[in-house]
């Protein structure tokens, strides 16, 4: 089995969706992750808050530097992510494919390099 | 026991197996890279031995089996290698025939390389580019040669394809049949892509010859897909025309002007044997309705006789398969013939918009304005297509009509 990281591509632009289509999504989201614990391949999921909301931390020498958010403003970020652990590439991307269609947002499918 | 050993034998042999041992020691060892350092030991052993004790009976199996001990001896004195040493001494030995799965398909390793090298997660170019190399047993640079990209960039393309694969864990496994209506078709994209870059240029004929290895291959190991079968009728049809396709001087003719005796006989007949047997299984697809609009040129004795009515009407099944504008624009050019020029100009009119930097459309137009007496805005489009297209080919035929049109009236 390998670990894959499903990380949602969030647009900086543009209007949040309102609360209702919202309702719609978490409810999706919620039943993706129950199906996920019962193929026995979930491991993590969870939502971010924006990136204005980050430090960051930066080793400088001997000492480490703590700055507030990151500077650069991106076209996306990573609104939130699944980690999953399943066979191969093809399940992964069964997952991804299931991600994109509940939240309606572009997902990224990252092998991980090493897990314990 | 053995035939006489000749460089070209060699070159026969080593293109013919390269891809089926390095398929079925991808399989046993569990790592391309691995697979074709051993199948590359293998072939320097043959090379040194051959000459003297004469070719094996069945060199593929020979190779495999001497690759997969020199893998072994590899990965013995590599201690990282442990593991892959005790998967390959696990592995049942490679067969030398396909294997054959009870009730199920024959799955030989070639067709699980070939899913694995055209996975989707892979960009088209990485998947052609992959495909030659590991399947066709081209060297990274004549790849780099055909593709006219620096040998560094095709390299750089072909490592990273690989170490996607092993990094992402892309499957070495055929799909599901279930899944094989989405996978097939990328598979098949690959090969036509080899095809037509082959087509395309006279100079490069070598791609034209191995998409068409590729494409009897994928034949041979899904003979139930009859897109497949359509994909190859299609290429063979194509390739038939070859040698027409090029006079004397070395200039383009177009299908209108070829000297249809020399087209190759023994490919019109394959092709038209496949796509008889296409018809039949009545499962029509994108390359299947190609074959079949190359058949119906094929079978006429020349451009008047020709069923154009027959021709319209698959470019209407084939629009609704797969709509495109160059699918609409080579309709017009068949409905100029059954409907008129006037016709045809209308719907050449429509598309000029998207196609606009399309040659092709402009020499399409240029067409039917001179055969409705319009001069003036026929030689206008020709220079207009001229303005869009480098290959001298093209342009030299462009030329050459533009010398003719609006001089006589």
């Amino acid at each position: 089995m390998a670990h894959y990281l499903l990380s949602v591509v969030t647009p900086s632009e543009g209007e949040p969706p309102a609360e209702d289509e919202m309702n719609v999504i978490m409810g999706n989201v919620a039943k993706l992750q129950s199906d996920m614990q019962e193929a026995g391949v979930w491991v993590f999921s969870g939502g971010l808050e924006a990136p204005d909301t980050a430090t960051v931390l930066r080793r400088s020498g001997d000492d480490v530097l703590v700055t507030d958010g990151p500077f650069v403003e991106l076209k996306e970020y990573v609104g939130g992510l699944t980690i999953i652990d399943v066979p191969d590439l093809d399940a992964a991307l069964h997952w991804g494919r299931r991600s994109t269609e509940a939240i309606g947002l572009a997902i990224e499918v990252r092998p991980f390099h090493w897990a314990p | 026991m053995s035939e006489p050993l000749s460089s070209v034998t060699i070159t026969r042999i080593v293109t013919e197996e390269y891809g089926r041992c390095v398929a079925t020691l991808t399989r046993v060892l569990g790592d391309i890279d691995l697979a074709e350092d051993a199948v590359q030991d293998a072939l320097t052993v043959a090379l040194s031995r051959w000459p003297a004790d004469g070719v094996p009976p069945n060199p593929g199996g020979w190779l495999v089996t001497t690759a997969r001990r020199r893998a072994l001896d590899r990965l013995r004195r590599d201690a990282v290698g442990r593991d892959k040493e005790a998967r390959a001494a696990r592995e049942e030995p490679p067969p030398d025939e396909p294997d054959q799965e009870e009730g199920g398909p024959v799955h030989d390793d070639r067709l699980r390389m070939i899913f694995t090298c055209c996975h989707p997660a892979l960009a088209l170019p990485a998947r052609v580019a992959l495909t030659l190399r590991l399947l066709g047993g081209l060297e990274t640079p004549e790849i780099a040669r055909a593709f006219l990209v620096p040998e560094a960039t095709m390299a750089q393309r072909i490592v990273r394809a690989k170490n996607k694969i092993r990094a992402a864990r892309i499957p070495y496994r055929v799909p599901h049949d279930a899944d094989l209506p989405d996978r097939v078709p990328g598979v098949l994209a690959v090969v036509y892509l080899v095809f037509t870059e082959g087509h395309a240029t006279a100079t490069r004929d070598d791609l034209a010859a191995e998409a068409i290895r590729l494409g009897r291959l994928l034949a041979e190991l899904m003979p139930d897909e009859p897109e497949v079968l359509g994909l190859l009728a299609l290429m063979l049809l194509t390739e038939a025309r070859r040698p027409a396709r090029t006079a004397a001087d070395g200039s383009r003719v177009l299908l209108a002007d070829q000297d249809r005796t020399r087209w190759d006989a023994d490919l019109v007949t394959e092709g038209l044997d496949l796509v008889r047997r296409c018809l039949r299984r009545g499962a029509p697809g994108p390359y299947q309705v190609q074959a079949a609009i190359n058949a119906v040129h094929t079978t006429a004795a020349d451009t008047a006789s020709t069923d154009w009515a027959q021709i319209v009407a698959l470019h209407d099944q084939l629009l609704a398969l797969a709509p495109s504008p160059t699918v609409a624009l080579n309709r017009a050019v068949a409905l100029a013939e059954t409907q008129g020029p006037a016709r045809a100009l209308t719907i050449v009119d429509e598309l000029a918009e998207r196609l606009d930097r399309y040659h092709l459309l402009h020499a399409v137009r240029a067409d039917l304005l001179a055969r409705l007496g319009r001069d003036g805005e026929a030689s206008a489009a020709l220079d207009a297509a001229l303005a869009r297209t480098d290959d001298p080919d093209d342009r030299a035929l462009l030329t050459a009509r533009r010398g003719t049109t609006g001089g006589g009236g």
